[in-house]
């Protein structure tokens, strides 16, 4: 570390920066000010008093930034406004999940209709998609570098300093731990005793010509650390996930019977769905007797969706134009809780629609007969209908027009989406034997004249409707990884928090046998382990030397 | 089938009943001026956790047996997920109570707990069958960590509300202890909730409105006097109090104008009480009981206040986040989908990470650990009430 090295009485060369020796514990004159020492009793040991870079270099950018960084304060801040920035973006849905009633779900028209201003400046500030916004996204990578560069400050010098350390300390270092006592003449034999206790509460002791240094759980102070790496592990796999190599996500629509590719699998995958069955629970039924208020109250509550489907793959992609050769791959079904798995892609049983007609069947009457019989019957198929159609008696019925979802809209009549959930038709039927044809327009509850002298008119007869049932397409590699990062976070912070990090020294000084104790974290745990190893022995219990302090405090209150 | 759910009604009545009987022991603890340290056990203290673990086995048999009477595990709607986190949070207290030997913890999360289920009561007890997204075993694997993670969590707020009572200063008004006020106002707010809620159910009290709805009229039923109705919305019962006020347009939402009713009826009632028990005592709440804490120790207080969170952070993190995402990938197929639900369990957890990190690096001990504890707890009943009521209504879940 170059010339600024501090060398302690002791002996040990110090790098610059160190507020306690790394060998004796001597706080270290000139430094003290770094962990707030002066005019302590006691001293900072959060991090043993080793020196790190936040604490000791601030002259060029990268200490500045790295200072920043290293800041618990400035970490605990940046979550801060990772949290309250999460919860505002509860206050109105978020653009997917705007609700399917809205009248119209144009974000741009939505949030001002339902919440007014409020949901206008919402919209405009484009708290609608606050998860995937960029500042939102660089918050959540600022916690992720602090993360990191609060470890690494913290963590290399303190393994250092552990590793450093010997049993031999300064007066001024045991006199100023939290836990200290001083014995005077205290006999070998107590001394033994008092360690082979500690020994058996599975201390590991370490002795330098009579100097005790007895120590457990060191393990546990990484515990911070391990957690840390496991979270950067889940952020990174995050940040993988937007590439599609690692992830897809996709969505299709399939009708009972049809047969598609699947989306974004470079058309090597298809699709059919043979059947689409929803079972809703039944309160007739005696086995859902107990359920029967609930049904009452909620109207249909569904128990069952799923969709009989098989996938199959094209053999052979490289005659392009030709039909494909297909090969089944996997039959089976797929339910909410149940997906479907095949050569890595996972299909999930996402939702349903039930009111889509696949055929309606028309017949032709004549116009003035109130009960007559029908001269002809023409089924159309509303996926894809025909140009032309014939009946059996000789009727041509060609379709001149066709809407799949129609509406009226300022006096003209259009179709809202290509998917068949309203279908009408402007249809020009042409009687056998004649060449003059007429148009009629038919739909659900129409029946249009538009010119009001047709011999013929058209009636639904019949039709069918069938399930589309909605299927979610995913491939995705990163979840090992968030299962791993999760995990090492766990393990890391059980370590962390389930263990301690225990030392007691025990010093023969001229002054007296001094005893001196320091852990992480409960403080009632180690003065039990120091009270049992002292038991019967000459060694005095040690002093709580801030509660004592608390005490003079509370007096000094009433 | 009938039997078995009038078991379980009648045990969780059991239970609770128990409840208050041993709040009532873990009093006296307070009161014994024999054990000079409230740690060391006395005879209060072993009766009050005995009874405290028979109410809890009563709760138990409640649990069981509405399980098998349902044929799902009973956290699947308002009434049972409440109820289960009354159980956990009893749960919390006696896995503390053995490490830390702390009547006084009792004394004040039995009340919390009692309070809890009641509020938990208030909402429809029928069992109700399960849609397809909630028929996984993940669940409830989920659901159960979640509310048990609560429970303890819910621990150290009870540690730190009996902190600063104990400590902040009562001889002059002061911010502090007029937000130590606001805290005892709200509990009994929601204890205003519930006696309202159970006096016009017991009263079976019923006012109808007609409610235009664009082009039809749909009918609204009140289950209380409504002090505020549903916009433009007309009386159809007849002799029924007539609302003084409409709520506000941009109140969203399923059943807004009665969620906002009923809000102000308990914060009325809340407040009469709370009127009547300062006219009585004279003094602020927590003034009042400060005198009867001075033997508690708050170093160990503080400490039981960190060890709940150090239990309940990781396993909020399992249930909260891990397991969630386990069972929302397999239910709705992606693992986390920023609905208000997940959102919010993340801010609890970025909470309770900026309160660990607070307390270890910070050196945030005591009385601003204590008053982060009380914050902790009204962001996890946010989630319960508001996430779950207003915000996750919404949207409809898939
Ligand atoms: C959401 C993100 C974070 C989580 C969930 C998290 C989690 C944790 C946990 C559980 C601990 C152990 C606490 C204890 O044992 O009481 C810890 C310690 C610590 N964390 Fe984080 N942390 C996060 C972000 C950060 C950031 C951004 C920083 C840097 C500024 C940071 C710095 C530290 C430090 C310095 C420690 C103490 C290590 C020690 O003194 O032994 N953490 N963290």
């Amino acid at each position: 570390m170059g010339v600024n090295h501090v060398k302690c009485e002791c002996g040990h060369i110090n790098p610059e920066g160190t507020v306690l020796c790394e060998a004796c514990g001597k706080p270290i004159e000139k430094n003290q000010h770094i962990d707030g020492n002066e005019n302590k009793k006691l001293l900072n040991m959060r991090y043993d008093g080793a020196s790190r870079r936040s604490q000791t270099y601030n002259q060029s950018i990268v200490d500045k930034i790295w200072n920043f960084f290293s800041s618990v304060r400035n970490g605990v801040i940046l979550i801060v406004i990772a949290l309250v920035a999460s919860g505002i973006g509860t206050i109105f849905p978020q653009e997917m999940y705007i609700p399917e009633e809205a009248v119209n779900r144009d974000p741009a028209v939505f949030y001002e209709d339902w919440y007014g201003i409020f949901g206008k400046i919402y919209y405009q500030l484009g708290l609608h998609n606050l998860y995937s916004s960029w500042w939102y996204m660089i918050l959540i990578a600022l916690i992720g570098v602090s993360l990191v560069i609060c470890s690494i400050d913290r963590f290399v010098p303190l393994r250092r300093a552990l590793k450093m350390q010997k049993p031999k300390r300064h007066y001024t270092f045991l006199s100023r731990q939290r836990l200290f006592s001083n014995s005077g003449n205290v006999s070998e034999e107590d001394k033994k005793k008092v360690v082979d206790r500690l020994k058996k509460k599975r201390y590991k002791i370490t002795d330098e010509n009579g100097y005790i240094l007895a120590e457990k759980n060191r393990f546990s102070r990484w515990g911070p650390y391990v957690n840390h790496i496991g979270l950067i592990i889940v952020l990174l796999a995050a940040l993988v996930r937007m590439s599609p190599i690692m992830f897809l996500d996709d969505y299709v629509w399939v009708r009972e019977g049809e047969q598609k590719v699947l989306p974004s699998t470079d058309s090597e995958y298809f699709i059919e769905n043979k059947k689409f069955t929803l079972e809703t629970y039944d309160a007739e039924d005696e086995e859902n007797e107990k359920f029967k208020d609930a049904i009452e109250q909620q109207g249909m509550i569904e128990k069952n969706y799923q969709t009989d489907a098989v996938i199959y793959k094209a053999k052979d992609k490289e005659i392009a134009g030709e039909e494909e050769e297909l090969e089944k791959v996997k039959e089976g079904s797929l339910q909410m809780n149940k997906p479907m798995k095949f050569d890595g892609y996972t299909l999930y049983q996402s939702g349903y629609q039930e009111n889509e007609f696949s055929d309606m069947t028309f017949g032709i009457y004549e116009t003035d007969e109130e009960d007559g019989d029908s001269l002809g019957e023409v089924t159309i198929d509303t996926l894809k209908p025909d140009q032309e159609y014939e009946t059996d008696s000789g009727f041509n019925v060609e379709v001149v027009q066709f809407y799949p979802e129609y509406e009226m809209k300022d006096g003209e009549p259009r179709s809202i989406s290509k998917f068949p959930r309203n279908p009408a038709f402007v249809l020009e039927v042409t009687p056998p034997d004649s060449d003059e044809s007429e148009l009629s327009f038919v739909g659900i509850g129409k029946n249009i004249d538009a010119t009001g002298e047709n011999d013929y008119k058209l009636q639904i007869q019949d039709y069918n409707q069938r399930y589309v049932s909605g299927i979610t397409v995913r491939k995705d590699y990163t979840i090992p990884f968030f299962i791993i990062g999760a995990a090492i976070f766990l393990i890391g912070v059980m370590q962390g928090m389930y263990w301690y990090h225990r030392r007691i020294w025990i010093n023969p000084d001229e002054k007296g046998m001094l005893l001196a104790a320091h852990t992480n974290k409960n403080w009632y745990g180690i003065k039990k382990d120091i009270e049992y190893a002292i038991q019967d022995t000459d060694f005095q219990m040690v002093t709580d030397q801030e509660e004592e302090k608390e005490m003079e405090d509370d007096t000094r209150e009433v | 089938m009938g039997s078995l759910i009038e078991v379980s009604r009648t045990a969780l009545y059991i239970a609770f009943i128990l409840y208050l009987v041993a709040t009532l022991f873990f009093g006296a603890t307070i009161k014994d001026k024999r054990t000079a340290d409230m740690s060391k056990k006395g005879v209060a203290g072993t009766i009050g956790i005995s009874v405290t673990i028979l109410g809890f086995l009563a709760q138990l048999v409640y649990f069981i047996t509405r399980w098998v009477a349902g044929g799902h595990a009973p956290v699947s709607n308002m009434f049972e997920f409440v109820t289960f986190l009354g159980m956990s949070l009893v749960l919390g207290f006696i896995i503390l109570y053995f490490i830390y030997r702390l009547g006084v913890l009792g004394l004040f999360a039995l009340p919390i707990s009692m309070l809890i289920i009641a509020y938990a009561s208030m909402f429809p007890t029928d069992i109700s069958p399960l849609v397809p997204s909630l028929q996984s075993n993940w669940l409830y694997i989920h659901v159960t960590t979640v509310s048990l993670s609560q429970g303890i969590l819910a621990i150290s707020f009870v540690a730190g509300l009996i902190y600063l009572v104990r400590q902040v200063d009562q001889t002059v008004r002061n911010k502090k202890n007029v937000w130590l006020e606001i805290i005892m106002y709200l509990l009994i707010v929601s204890l205003g909730f519930v006696i309202v809620s159970s006096y016009f159910t017991a009263t079976d009290y019923q006012a109808t409105f007609e409610v235009p709805n664009g082009e039809d009229v749909s009918e609204v039923n009140f289950d209380m006097p409504a002090i505020t109705g549903p916009k433009g919305g007309e009386m159809v019962s007849d002799g029924k109090m007539s609302p003084f006020f409409s709520t506000p347009d941009w109140f969203q939402g399923d059943g807004a104008p009665k969620k906002f009713n009923t809000l102000i009826w308990s914060f009325l009632i809340g407040t009469v009480i709370y009127g009547i028990i300062r006219l009585i005592l004279r003094k602020r709440i927590a003034a009042k009981i400060q005198p009867l804490l001075h033997r508690v120790s708050p170093n160990l207080v503080d400490e039981v206040m960190y060890r709940s969170v150090t239990i309940g952070f990781p396993l909020f993190t399992l249930g909260g986040l891990i397991f969630a995402s386990i069972w929302a990938q397999i239910a709705w197929d992606r693992f986390w989908g920023w609905d208000p639900k997940e959102v919010w369990a993340l801010v609890t957890w970025f909470f309770y990470a900026a309160f660990l990190h607070l307390r270890l690096s910070r050196g945030w001990h005591g009385e601003k650990s204590a008053w982060l504890a009380v914050i902790g707890f009204a962001i996890i009943m946010f989630n319960i009430i508001v996430v779950n009521l207003v915000l996750a209504g919404l949207h409809s879940y898939a």
